[in-house]
């Protein structure tokens, strides 16, 4: 078996385990066109990885090849829905130079969002990271605590601007300069502080978020992202982790936000939350939560045998029986094994077995099982 | 099994002076100190493994995950915006980015701005919020050349003493942002090894903290 089909084989092995997960959830497939109006991605460029997009006219209409899933869930499908998919899109990755056709697996969840949809939603998630690999981390976020610490400093707009990204970066000193430059009073820069450093166990670090924040909006995010995370805690333990560099773009997403690890990937591969901003955007009234796991980087996880480009090499000379040769080969095919007879030794391919024809029979010279 | 830290040390006089930061946090590797030829340095005992890459590389060891960390110029990091947690301001390697120009420069707003520059994406967002058109001629070195052959009004450069500039009768028309070294992290190495990076981290900091 080549690399490459060993790869897909896995690949299509974890689609198809995602795939009957969230079936047993009760989620449908959702299958969608390669190609989708270039004007959506337009109106919401900023929800997409990249802002890159292939496009083509077709009568006259902008295309595009579909960068992105959610936005077209969300425009075709129904207003409550409960739906999966794995499809192709086509963005320049991250840091990367050029198109790449790239497989994504999700799921999203449309409708009345409430306390048990949410646990479900991240539940699948950790299932999902589960299904890829034994040691994994879901990092889990709420924008809405992100927001209640931003606005007890009552920053400038790119003062706030600069202490997300630093937040996103977990650069303390960022923080604190900017805190310094504003003026930000000694309490609040220390709770703006706290969302780079106090992250961690949902035990431990979310009673402490629930004493620093005001009443009202604030607290009620700790408590929802308390019930979800401790919930979550019992199925996977240490696994769930509170981390406030999470941040999804806030112009979108409006709730819980999630990233997902795997060891032995170096990026985040599985990405979610809580849209419903978006869907206010798109003319929806309904909540939404999902998340998209990023199929690419998975190849690194595959275990891959030694690798040959064909099982055995058949040598045979001029004065070969034809008969014994086409004779020796299908008995080689019927084993179940790639059979490439030569004259000489192939010198570009790799194979396992180096065989000669001798008489009516065949005879080993070489085996590297 | 003691969990193994791979580090990408900036090669230079920058990478020299961290790596006496890492040996006095404990991290100490007597190999990377013989005169060979070998690219990848380990002390199995204290769990580093130290290699030198080009200082503008650094962020891509560490955002591709070949490193766990690696220590890189803010330049670098505004530049390339890497998808990395930038744990640690060390405080060495300190200079600034700025706009410079010939001495008798005069900028006129009614002509579209020539930048000479390395840095593109920096050169690009610092007019951008001014609202200034401009046009990024792309060098790869001898910025300074630029505005002397009129090849662009100003450059947009690392400045640390400024005595390149003076001595070709150029000078600082305004500062960019100021640049130093920075401890930065892989994040998902940040999940799994993250007890062994926060130890360094916090041990590194308290030798910038030390010294200021």
């Amino acid at each position: 078996m080549t690399r490459e089909s060993e790869v897909a084989r896995t690949e299509t092995r974890t689609v198809a385990r995602l795939g009957a997960l969230y079936r047993s959830y009760g989620y449908a497939q959702y299958k969608m066109s390669k190609f989708e109006e270039y004007e959506l991605y337009v109106r919401n460029k900023d929800f997409l990885v990249s802002n890159q997009i292939i496009t083509f006219t077709d009568n006259g209409r902008l295309m595009a090849l579909k960068p992105d899933v959610t936005l077209s869930i969300i425009r075709n499908g129904e207003e409550a829905q409960k739906v999966y998919y794995n499809e192709h899109v086509y963005r320049v990755p991250k840091g990367g130079a050029g198109f790449r056709e790239m497989l994504q697996v999700g799921l999203e969840c449309m409708g009345e969002i409430d306390a048990f949809r949410t646990y479900e939603v991240l539940m699948l998630a950790a299932e999902s990271l589960a299904v890829l690999a034994e040691d994994f981390v879901l990092d889990i976020s709420h924008m809405g605590v992100v927001c209640a610490a931003l606005d007890a400093a009552a920053l400038s707009p790119a003062g706030r601007a600069a202490v997300l990204r630093a937040v996103a970066d977990k650069s303390l000193q960022t923080v604190a300069a900017v805190c310094a430059s504003e003026g930000v009073c000694a309490e609040t820069a220390a709770l703006l502080r706290a969302l780079v450093t106090d992250c961690g166990a949902p035990a431990d670090v979310l009673p402490r978020w629930r004493a620093a924040l005001p009443e009202g909006e604030a607290r009620r995010a700790v408590d929802e992202l308390a019930a979800t995370a401790l919930a979550l805690v019992e199925r996977y333990g240490a696994r769930i982790r509170i981390d406030f560099s999470v941040l999804n773009d806030m112009g979108y997403y409006n709730g819980i936000v999630f990233k997902g690890f795997v060891n032995g990937v170096p990026a985040s591969v599985l990405s979610g939350g809580r849209y419903d901003t978006l869907m206010r955007k798109m003319g929806k009234r309904a909540g939404a939560i999902g998340f998209a796991v990023y199929m690419d980087e998975l190849a690194r996880l595959t275990d891959v045998p030694p690798v040959y480009d064909v099982d055995t090499v058949l040598l045979y000379d001029e004065t070969a029986d034809l008969a014994a040769l086409r004779a020796a080969v299908e008995a080689l095919v019927a084993e179940g094994v790639s059979v490439s007879a030569e004259r000489a030794v192939p010198e570009k391919r790799t194979y396992r077995r180096l065989m000669r024809l001798v008489g009516e029979g065949v005879e080993t010279i070489e085996d590297r099982a | 099994m003691k969990t193994v830290l791979n580090v990408a040390l900036p090669k230079g006089r920058l990478g020299e002076k961290v790596l006496a930061m890492f040996e006095k946090a404990g991290y100490p590797c007597p190999s990377i100190h013989e005169s060979n030829r070998k690219l990848i340095f380990e002390n199995e005992e204290c769990g580093v493994r130290y290699f030198w890459v080009k200082p503008s590389d650094v962020a891509i060891y560490v955002e591709r995950g070949a490193a766990d960390i690696g220590v890189a110029g803010k330049d670098i990091l505004l530049e390339y915006g890497p998808d990395v947690y930038e744990l640690l301001d060390l405080d060495i390697g300190k200079c600034r980015m700025a706009v410079a120009a010939k001495n008798d420069f005069r900028d006129d707003p009614r002509r579209t701005l020539r930048v000479a520059t390395k840095f593109s994406r920096i050169a690009a967002d610092f007019y951008a919020k001014k609202g200034r058109d401009i046009d990024i001629i792309h060098l790869n070195g001898s910025i300074e050349l630029a505005p002397i052959l009129d090849l662009s009004d100003v450059i947009v450069d690392i400045v640390e003493t400024g005595t390149t500039l003076k001595e070709n009768d150029l000078s600082v028309v305004e500062t960019v942002v100021p640049i130093s070294a920075r401890l930065i992290a892989n994040k998902a190495s940040y999940k799994f090894k993250g007890e062994a990076i926060a130890a360094i981290a916090e041990n590194l900091k308290q030798q910038t903290e030390a010294t200021t």
